[in-house]
């Protein structure tokens, strides 16, 4: 059994900061004020309201002191939780058993970061590791790379199948106009780009970006009275199989199994109840991972069923709708962007892009190399 | 053979300047523990015992990296025989030549300067056939 309750708390406001390349000497906690300034004016709340912060960047050791500071709210509860990219699905699940406690009413998750300014080896410097560092892996792609060539090896899938991935994420990009890619990409552009970790090219790696955003959360009863249609937080998961490749148990087989069976029992619903995914694409090979290890298809199936246009714009299944960390924005720790973009689905405000009669969408983080997986499951009022 | 006052890391060192590749061995997990520790995973035994390995094993997973300067280069994981993994990559041979399930062989790798030694492979057939 959970020990949240189902739907107890709800995302009232959702925003990104400036994204992509942002002003010259912006810092990651000006990012995350912003995203906090434009989340809250989203909510109809103000930064009076806000009693719990709840952030991550790579940027800054200690960034839920720096986030305190920044905003001058000495007492507000703090969680700067970081396990990589699905940071902030783990923050929601954490915000969440906080706001049941009574810890803080308004929480709010954070993210900024300036990797495409500053670099991205100086936006995340790699640790020394001595079992690995003497091998030079082009981290995280070589470690994506391996786990990408056993798929290959057991289950057949092609180079072309993880190439659809990327071609899916840029066509729903083109329908998106925050997104970073502009142009039409396809197969072949995506197979003859400039090779990074074989079988990746470029085209198969998420971007190096700008950006940064926040959502706000409340308790329900609270959520019903306010400026927008709440996004209730159905269940959550999470799973940590390994810090680096080498000790991942199976690398066909990630925790976001075991993250998306405890997401599932939670919220009480299956994957034939989702209609808008959102992946973690830092690569083409996560969304064949996380379709098959979410149950969306079986292990192994997942090449053929990204194939042909499935989780394309006019697909059977809606899957990054905002373009993803391959077309649409990656500053280095994207989780917090799919829970935007999910948001907005469940609202209805995704224009081009809106998946009709979506009231149930599943977020799911990717954090460090396949490492920390972390599992959401949102739904609008229908739902609860 | 562990000097108590080793780091796990010092003590894999050691082996690997004498020429072997050691990994440690858990009774209480009944499983080999690669990279060393001072306690076991999962069962939390200080009963870490360390052991010499015969040097073969299989690759499990293999990629060729591509750096924007220099030539291209092999990253592997290596299944050893007797149940542990490590990162490192296979030498003599071109790096997309490297394959999974392909038998390797342990050398070390001694690198100029003050860094330490490392294991690295080669292809097994010479020494299985042997």
């Amino acid at each position: 059994m959970s020990p949240v309750k189902r739907g107890s708390v709800a995302i009232v406001g959702a925003a990104e900061s400036d994204l992509g390349a942002v002003a010259a000497l912006m810092s990651p906690m000006d990012l995350m004020a912003q995203g906090i300034h434009r989340a809250l004016l989203d909510a109809g709340l103000t930064l009076r309201d806000v009693d719990g912060l709840f952030c991550a960047t790579t940027q800054a050791r200690t960034s839920a002191m720096s986030l305190v500071e920044y905003l001058g709210l000495p007492n507000a509860y703090t969680d700067s939780t970081i396990v990589g990219g699905s940071s902030f699905e783990v923050h929601v699940a954490h915000a969440h058993a906080a706001l049941e406690a009574g810890l803080c009413s308004v929480a709010v998750v954070a993210y900024g970061s300036t990797q495409r300014t500053v670099g991205r080896r100086a936006a995340s410097a790699r640790e020394f590791n001595p079992y690995e560092t003497p091998y030079k892996p082009f981290l995280p792609a070589t470690a994506y790379a391996m786990a990408a060539s056993r798929h290959m090896h057991e289950y057949g899938t092609t180079r072309e199948q993880m190439a659809a991935v990327a071609v899916a994420a840029r066509q729903w990009a083109l329908l998106n106009p925050a997104a970073w890619e502009k142009k039409p990409l396809t197969i072949e552009d995506v197979l003859n780009a400039r090779k990074i970790s074989d079988p990746f090219t470029v085209r198969d790696i998420c971007l190096v970006t700008d950006g940064g955003g926040a959502i706000v959360l409340v308790r329900a009863d609270r959520a019903k009275a306010m400026k927008q249609k709440p996004v209730y937080v159905l269940g959550s998961g999470q799973s940590i199989t390994h810090a680096s490749i080498t000790s991942m148990p199976v690398l066909t087989h990630t925790g976001a199994i075991e993250a998306g069976r405890q997401a599932y029992a939670a919220a009480g619903i299956k994957p034939s109840d989702v209609k808008v995914l959102a992946l973690y694409d830092a690569f083409t090979i996560n969304t064949i991972l996380f379709l098959e290890d979410l149950g969306f298809c079986a292990k192994g199936e997942g090449g053929p069923f990204v194939a042909d246009g499935r989780i394309a714009p006019g697909g059977a299944l809606a899957v990054n709708t905002n373009g993803g960390g391959l077309s649409y924005c990656h500053p280095g720790m994207y989780g917090l962007f799919l829970l935007i973009e999910a948001v907005r689905q469940l609202r209805g405000t995704c224009d081009k892009r809106q998946v009709a009669g979506a009231e149930v969408a599943l977020v799911h983080g990717n954090g460090g190399v396949l490492s920390a997986q972390a599992t959401t499951i949102l739904g609008n009022a229908a739902t609860v | 053979m562990a000097d108590p006052a080793l780091s796990p890391l010092a003590t894999y060192i050691a082996y690997l300047k004498r020429g072997e590749l050691a990994y440690q061995f858990s009774p209480s997990l009944g499983k080999a523990v690669f990279y060393p520790r001072v306690i076991a995973p999962v069962t939390g035994e200080a009963d870490l015992q360390w052991r010499v390995s015969q040097g073969l094993g299989t690759v499990h997973a293999t990629t060729v990296v591509h750096p924007q300067q220099g030539d291209a280069y092999n990253v592997c994981l290596v299944d050893m025989d007797e149940g542990f993994r490590l990162m490192s990559r296979v030498e003599d041979i071109a790096p997309a030549a490297v394959k999974i399930g392909m038998r390797v062989a342990f050398r070390v790798h001694t690198p100029d300067g003050d860094e330490d030694p490392y294991p690295v492979f080669t292809p097994a057939a010479a020494q299985e056939a042997a």
